[in-house]
């Protein structure tokens, strides 16, 4: 999990070709804040409708039930997972998209809309500045991090990580 | 007269009080040594005047000597900046322990970026403390050698500690030869050619921020960092004191320090506190904050934050 909480934070590595350029919103100030590149999905997977179509799979079907597919997913899912499964985020009518408790569509890209849903007051220092991390200047231009750069979205608690060495005591050092 | 209360006039920002005698001294005495020890490259840096009666052309031309030597003692282009504090600005610095995990990330990023000597002498610029939760913040039982495989440890909290840039500089007071003060936008600078190595800046600093290079540093060529500043990351001589500077090569650049860009849970926070839209100003309005050690009045510029 080291390496994958590293690996996620440094910039997420390729971006898939679903996501659109990143986004330059101006808030706040004159400062340019530019968004980070949201982690790519899984190779392959995108658009999910190459599989989530009537052709493919028949009729929809939206019970809470073991799943065949995505298992490896559903396995790891940590995130109140007695009272929530795939379709309260991802949309069961167009798999390409996710979407917010009124029914409104949500782009992968913009995942953090559907975060400060429920995490509200996350969501408000985020804007701030005060939750997360932002890189780059501190008198202008500046990416912020998603939510989903650092926290794996299906399991968001961050896992424990290797120390990097303790410093070496004077009596360890040479005379 | 004591020489640690003779310059107790110098804290104020931008104070102009160099005292004199440190030359008058240290030429007699050291001349001598400097010649025999064959270093004859640093003379001029020996006598020159104290950084802050410089005139802009004396400390680029000074600036351009270091720049030619560090370049080809290291084998790279090496560049030494003298910029100055931008106006309006005073940085503030934020560390939310609600969020440290003790990775000690930001430790190494400061090492590689601000040159600091890696053994013999090790030196570290951010300390991390290991603290037990049901003691709280207790300093004298803190533990900054832990290991483990993994962190957070069950029951510990972590609480790094570097300089905290204070108003009223215990260790600025203290220094006989006015080897370093505090600029305008409120970082405390040293002066390592000024620096006479008495080492009682360390003993003032209630923070333990300071450290000694008490052999030549170990700067391996191919880790050093080219982009420097003359009061900060540039290569610094056995002998003298040194500590963080709010990364002063990045900052003063409108960079964020290298500690910030590396924590992996964002627990760090810097910007203008004179800028109420600052990611530190907005950390400071909406959660609690408190700093280290208020009870002696240093005012520091890093404030602790609990954002949950
Ligand atoms: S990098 Fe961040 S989390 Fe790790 S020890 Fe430093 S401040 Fe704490
Ligand atoms: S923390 Fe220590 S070294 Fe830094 S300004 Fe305060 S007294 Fe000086």
């Amino acid at each position: 999990m080291a390496a994958a909480l590293v690996m996620t934070l440094s910039g997420a590595g390729a971006q898939g070709a679903h996501t659109p350029p990143p986004q330059v919103v101006k808030f706040q100030k004159q400062e340019k804040l530019v968004e980070a590149k949201a982690p790519p999905l899984t190779e392959g997977i995108f658009p999910c409708t190459q599989c989530h179509n009537e052709k493919v799979n028949g009729k929809l079907n939206t019970a809470r039930r073991e799943l065949q597919f995505h298992d490896d997913i559903q396995s790891e899912f940590h995130h109140d997972s007695e009272n929530r499964w795939c379709l309260d985020c991802h949309d069961a009518k167009n798999r390409d998209v996710l979407h917010l408790t009124s029914g409104a569509a949500v782009t992968f890209t913009e995942s953090y809309k559907l975060c400060g849903q429920c995490h509200g007051d996350k969501y408000r220092d985020w804007k701030r500045g005060v939750h997360g991390k932002r890189i780059g200047h501190w008198s202008g231009e500046k990416t912020y991090f998603l939510c989903v750069n650092c926290h794996n979205p299906h399991s968001p608690k961050f896992k424990p990580i290797k120390p990097l060495p303790p410093p070496t005591r004077p009596s360890e050092m040479k005379r | 007269m004591n020489p640690m209360n003779s310059s107790n006039n110098s804290g104020g920002c931008g104070s102009e009080a160099v005292d004199p005698g440190r030359r008058d001294v240290l030429k007699f005495l050291a001349v001598g040594a400097a010649m025999a020890s064959g270093a004859a490259c640093d003379l001029e840096g020996f006598f020159r005047k104290s950084f802050r009666e410089l005139s802009p052309a004396d400390v680029r031309r000074m600036v351009t000597g270091w720049e030619r030597k560090y370049s080809r003692k290291y084998g790279k282009t090496v560049t030494v900046s003298e910029t100055g504090p931008m106006a309006g600005v005073k940085f503030g610095y934020g560390l939310d322990l609600s969020r440290c995990v003790g990775c000690r990330r930001c430790v190494y990023a400061c090492v590689e970026e601000n040159n600091q000597s890696r053994k013999e002498p090790q030196i570290q610029w951010i300390r991390v403390l290991e603290m037990d939760k049901v003691h709280g913040i207790d300093l004298n039982h803190s533990d900054i050698y832990y290991d483990a495989a993994e962190v957070p440890r069950p029951g510990k909290f972590y609480m790094p500690i570097q300089c905290q840039q204070c108003d009223d500089p215990p260790c600025v007071k203290t220094c006989p030869v006015g080897a370093t003060w505090k600029e305008k936008d409120g970082i405390v600078v040293i002066d390592y050619d000024w620096c006479i190595g008495c080492r009682c800046c360390m003993s003032a600093c209630p923070y333990g921020a300071r450290h000694f290079n008490w052999a030549e540093p170990s700067l391996p060529a191919e880790e050093m960092n080219p982009k420097t500043h003359v009061l900060g990351n540039r290569p610094r001589p056995k002998g003298v004191v040194e500590k963080c500077t709010f990364c002063i090569q990045r900052t003063r650049e409108g960079m964020y320090p290298a500690c910030v860009e590396i924590c992996p849970v964002g627990a760090r926070k810097f910007g203008n506190l004179l800028d109420p839209e600052s990611e530190i100003r907005q950390a400071m309005d909406t959660k609690r904050v408190f700093v280290l050690k208020e009870e002696l009045a240093t005012h520091p510029s890093f404030f602790y934050f609990y954002a949950t």
